[in-house]
């Protein structure tokens, strides 16, 4: 038996447990053991333990004869926004207190359909609203990494910081996350870690919590690139329960990587090197061009005129769908209820009570947003604005195949330091924004460290449905990145 | 819904218009009618649509909004919508899509109704509705679009509380929105009355008011003929053909007594109390709406082929307006008698069957009245459907023969029609057992005549004298005939012995 | 950087829709979200920031252009008529704060 089989990637644990060098409960154990020796980073909500234990004997049982499925006895983190059932699914929200789906989401479905295990639900912003995970009822998640010489607890990203976190802080081999705005992306470039969003469409969202419906979508947060295409393999797929789910078949993601990217065409959109950049998110972004350039890919300019347009969009479209899409948490079939004098006062206090301050701005904003009088001027607006989005991505894929541009504008920041401007906030999104309003896959890959000693991420963009060309970029980018740092383990009690 | 209507142009009818104490008021109608689509499962879940389950049986998780549950399109609701488009001759959008209106209530699970503000699947038709003395009128509609039904709460299992069933919750419905071209109550019940029926020819809704199958939103409003339209009102959810009446009828009388005071009508919703036989202001609902309504982005747009409508063209049934005219053209019936016929399908079915049936050509007029007649008299008397009719169209069309041919009068056709329904045996048969045959024989006759003239020489004075005295004679003979003697015969051979012409 | 500068930009700019305490109370009943009086100033304050940003948008061009309905340029797909679901009384109201005899229950709602 190995010394720390959680230092194992997802592909090397998985061709361990084929080999039979290891078993699944012996992997599944020593991360049951870390993620219970890591509660101070708060990455998981609901641990489930003892159910990962049982999964792991099942697949033991296959693996021993040979059987199993592509993540056979894999130990995963499930965001607690994929309904999971019998077990407590929160979306990181007060109003869903003691809510215990009779249903599984699809994605889920799909993974253990795969074999894969549960260990337990990872935290994240509540409904998936933030960006540094601040905003969750169960408290903030800590990044496991820190800044040289500095104890001062940072930021994992968000929304998916439980998952970015258990996967950095090796307290899972993957993890599920979801993206709306950059919620897999950016929070993935705050801990070293690799996250995919596929194109929307791709995998179902059959029974994830929903945010912004036009926007959603699910992916994976893993240590590297080949882990995110095992991941998002099985993830992916047809759900003819999912209206916006496309009914097309899902590649053999994996063999695409290590495929030469001589001759690629890597788009360079300018609007995103904008005055104000930190100097090191500049500097890695002209490494990364080097890099790809070196493996033989083609350096090409283009324009997304846009750009700048797109978070403004976003801060209209996803409010307005949102202030929808939660108006069924209103204190009658499930989670929370404050009693009231009437219907409409216990609509009011439960609502109130059940959701934070940041969701509450959000359904405000959207319900001003569609109001009458308003609709033209805010939500017809922005969808019109997200046309023209869509329209700049369509022209810069005239020139090129991919388009490289930093993830996020800043390494992790500290806890509490932006809770007091939501504009701030909204800020940490600008560069993968963009992505979601066109629909577009986009993966963060860890390419460097920040002066501080924090790792920067550079993210790739592909054409809808292009997830292989996509996986092939950022496989040659993190080979020349060579990111090797790991975070100290700090937190272990 | 609030939409902008366009009017036809109409002069008033002097009958439509109501006195009022300072002059005559003219009413305008204008119709919402929700329509269960008739199908298996709910528009947007697999749940089923079936009436009266227990409590939350027929919710699945979609239905019951729980989280992260998602809408799929049932899509022979959408082909039952665009056959009723058709039938009502109406334009089939290929494009069109789904929003959502938002708002609070306990029925509502998912707090938004998901509904077809934008674009419908059905945009501009017509209804031609039939009116007393054979009139015609044609009613606008303005459009016609799918929506979910909510769930529905009960209020007196506990004190304080109510208890929600969702089982309706997502069931399809169409809204039918007419144009405001109705102008009395009879028009509006006339309008009701034929939208179900061509809802029912096509099998697109059961048409069932006491279900809540159908049930229609009416909006009022009154005006001094020939000025402007004037503010409106919207009766929510009248129930039945006739509370639709009494509901128009109260509120025009309400509207044109404010008016004539001096006062203003207020636009809100109301509510019809049938008990009271009024309509009364829902306060509660009254608090400012704004739906928010935008495209849902859970569902993308409904796109039709052409090729998938002109199928569903082809395989519409005849409907009622066609009907109607062939009946007319077919066999000479008239245009009431025919309105008659094509009010249910099945009535219009039978009376076809009873024409077709057999080798002989039948008078379509006798067998009209046979079938609206005596047929409809027995089966309401006895409460059956015509479906379940003891009388075959066939045994009714061989009843017609037997009339038509001299073989019974038609006063024994009734005795024999009654025993028909009762025993369920053909009329042939009946007429032989019985002897019922018409006495023809002229000989037989005037035995009969004479025998009763020789009897009764003081009547035989009379009737000389006054040749309407004559009846008596027939009633003499028909009765010593057991009513076989063919009236025609006894009259003519009464005619020649009493001396008189035989016209009278 | 320009996202940065355009907000500060139009923070001081004030704009032509501005949010008073009266609309936050009416968005906030239309939104079913109990809010005290003295958290109104603070509201207003933030959803004024965040309206007056996204009002950039008003600078952009957008006569004839179509708003996306929808993020994948497929036609929707539609399920047969077919009951695939039924019998979940137990599981749609096991989650209920408050139920009986099979209905959700709440305070009593007048017509």
């Amino acid at each position: 038996m190995m010394s720390d089989l959680t230092k194992l990637t997802l592909a090397g644990a998985r061709d361990a447990l084929k080999a039979k060098e290891i078993t699944s409960n012996e992997l599944t154990g020593a991360y049951v053991k870390a993620m219970e020796g890591a509660r101070g980073l708060n990455a998981y909500i609901t641990e489930t333990g003892d159910k990962a234990m049982e999964m792991a004997k099942a697949s033991d049982a296959k693996l021993a004869k040979g059987e199993g499925g592509a993540l056979e006895g894999l130990p995963l983190g499930i965001k607690d926004l994929f309904a999971t059932k019998g077990t407590l699914t929160t979306a990181g929200s007060h109003i869903l207190d003691g809510f215990v789906p009779p249903y599984e989401s699809t994605v889920t479905a799909n993974l253990w359909r795969d074999g894969a295990v549960m260990l337990g639900k990872l935290n994240n912003d509540e409904f998936a609203m933030g960006s540094s995970n601040e905003t969750s009822y169960y408290g903030p998640v800590i990044n496991p990494w820190r800044r040289k010489d500095s104890d001062a607890k940072l930021v994992p990203g968000g929304s998916s910081g439980g998952s970015s976190a258990a996967v950095a802080a090796r307290l899972c081999l993957a993890a599920t996350a979801t993206d709306t705005g950059g919620s897999i992306r950016q929070p993935a470039a705050y801990t070293g870690t690799v996250g995919i969003k596929p194109t929307y469409g791709r995998c179902s969202r059959w029974g994830i919590i929903a945010y912004a419906s036009s926007l959603d979508q699910a992916g994976p947060i893993t240590r590297d690139v080949r882990d995110a295409a095992i991941m998002l393999g099985s993830m992916a797929g047809y759900d003819e329960k999912d209206s916006t789910s496309v009914d097309r078949p899902v590649p053999n993601y994996e063999a695409a990587l290590g495929q030469s990217i001589k001759g690629l065409r890597v788009g360079i959109p300018k609007e995103y090197r904008v005055d104000g950049m930190p100097a090191e998110i500049d500097a890695l972004w002209t490494r990364g061009i080097e890099w790809l350039k070196a493996a033989g890919a083609e350096i090409v300019d283009v324009s997304l005129p846009n750009t700048k347009y797109a978070l403004p969009t976003y801060y209209i479209v996803a409010p307005a769908e949102c202030s929808s899409n939660l108006a069924r948490y209103d204190g009658v079939r499930y989670g929370l209820r404050v009693e009231g004098k009437d219907i409409t006062d216990l609509y009011e206090k439960t609502r109130a009570a059940g959701f934070g301050p940041e969701v509450r701005r959000r359904i405000m904003i959207g319900t001003y947003v569609l109001s009458a009088g308003y609709y033209d001027a805010y939500y017809l607006k922005a969808q019109q604005v997200r046309t023209l989005i869509a329209r700049d991505f369509a022209n810069a894929y005239a020139k090129c195949d991919v388009l490289l541009t930093p993830t996020a504008p800043s390494a992790a920041f500290g806890i509490g330091e932006k809770t007091s401007d939501p504009l701030a906030m909204y800020l940490n999104d600008v560069f993968t924004v963009t992505v979601n309003l066109a629909g577009l896959p986009g993966i963060s890959v860890p390419a460097g460290l920040s002066s501080d000693g924090l790792p920067l991420g550079l993210q790739l963009i592909g054409k809808t449905f292009d997830e292989e060309t996509l996986l092939r970029a950022a496989y040659a980018l993190e080979q020349a990145a060579e990111f090797k740092a790991e975070p100290k383990t700090w937190w272990t009690a | 819904m609030s939409v902008v209507y366009s009017m036809q142009h109409r002069d008033p009818r002097d009958e439509d218009l109501i006195k009022g104490a300072t002059g005559d008021w003219e009413i305008i109608l204008g119709l919402e009618v929700h329509a269960q689509i008739t199908s298996q499962a709910k528009l947007f879940s697999g749940s089923s649509t079936a009436f009266g389950a227990e409590p939350n049986t027929q919710v699945s998780l979609v239905d019951a909004a729980l989280p992260g549950m998602l809408p799929v399109i049932n899509r022979y609701c959408v082909e039952q919508a665009v056959k009723t488009g058709l039938g009502l001759r109406a334009q089939i959008n290929l494009k069109s899509t789904f929003d959502r209106k938002n708002y609070f209530y306990p029925d509502l699970p998912q707090g938004y109704q998901i509904s077809q503000f934008k674009h419908p699947i059905v945009g501009e038709g017509t209804v031609i509705i039939d009116l007393a003395g054979g009139r015609s009128v044609a009613v606008g509609i303005e459009r016609l679009h799918m929506e979910q039904d909510a769930g529905k709460s009960v209020h007196d299992l506990s004190p304080g509380y109510s208890h929600v069933d969702l089982n309706r919750s997502g069931v399809a419905l169409m809204e039918i929105v007419s144009k405001p071209d109705m102008r009395s109550s009879d028009e509006a019940r006339a309008y009701v009355t034929k939208l179900r029926t061509i809802l029912r020819y096509l099998g697109t809704c059961d048409g069932n008011m006491e279900e809540g199958s159908l049930r229609a939103d009416v909006n009022v409003s009154v005006r001094r003929p020939g000025e402007p339209l004037g503010t409106r009102c919207e009766i929510k959810n009248v129930n039945s053909i006739r509370f639709i009446g009494q509901a128009i009828e109260y509120e025009a009388r309400r509207q044109i007594e404010i008016l004539e005071e001096g006062g203003s009508i207020r636009q809100e919703t109301r509510l019809f109390d049938p008990k009271a036989g009024e309509t009364r202001s829902m306060r509660s609902k009254e608090e400012a709406h704004d739906y928010r309504y935008f495209p849902d982005p859970d569902l993308l747009p409904l796109v039709l082929q052409q090729a998938d409508v002109d199928r569903i063209a082809a395989n519409l049934p005849e409907l009622p307006d066609d009907k109607k005219a062939r009946l007319m053209s077919d066999y000479g019936l008239s245009a009431y008698d025919a309105t008659v016929l094509v009010g249910e399908a099945a009535t219009a079915d039978y009376y076809e069957a009873v024409m077709k049936s057999g080798s002989k050509k039948r008078d379509g007029k006798i067998a009209v009245n046979w079938v609206t007649g005596d047929l409809f008299g027995a089966l309401n008397r006895e409460g059956h459907t015509i479906e379940a009719s003891p009388v075959t169209p066939k045994q009714l069309g061989e009843l017609v023969d037997l009339i038509t041919d001299g073989t019974i009068s038609g006063r024994i056709a009734k005795d024999i029609f009654d025993s028909m329904y009762k025993t369920g045996r053909d009329p042939l048969e009946i007429v032989e057992k019985d002897g019922l045959r018409q006495v023809t024989d002229t000989g037989a006759i005037e035995a009969a005549v004479d025998a009763i003239m020789a009897a009764n020489p003081d009547k035989v004075a009379q009737a000389k004298e006054k040749p309407a005295l004559a009846g008596w004679f027939v009633g003499q003979v028909m009765k010593s005939t057991s009513g076989k003697a063919n009236p025609q015969v006894v009259n003519e051979i009464l005619a020649r012995k009493l001396g008189i012409s035989s016209d009278n | 950087m320009w996202v940065t500068q355009t907000v500060l930009k139009n923070q001081n700019k004030g704009t032509l829709m501005s949010v008073d305490q009266d609309t936050v109370r009416r968005i906030a009943r239309l939104a079913r979200i109990a809010v005290r009086d003295d958290e109104l100033p603070a509201l207003a304050g933030e959803l004024n920031s965040i309206l007056h940003f996204v009002e950039q948008l008003n600078e952009v061009d957008t006569k004839g252009v179509e708003p996306m309905t929808s993020a994948v340029d497929v036609t929707m797909k539609m399920r047969d008529d077919v009951v695939t679901s039924g019998n979940l009384q137990k599981e749609v109201t096991a989650n209920a704060p408050k139920s009986e005899d099979g209905f959700y229950v709440v305070p009593r709602v007048v017509e």
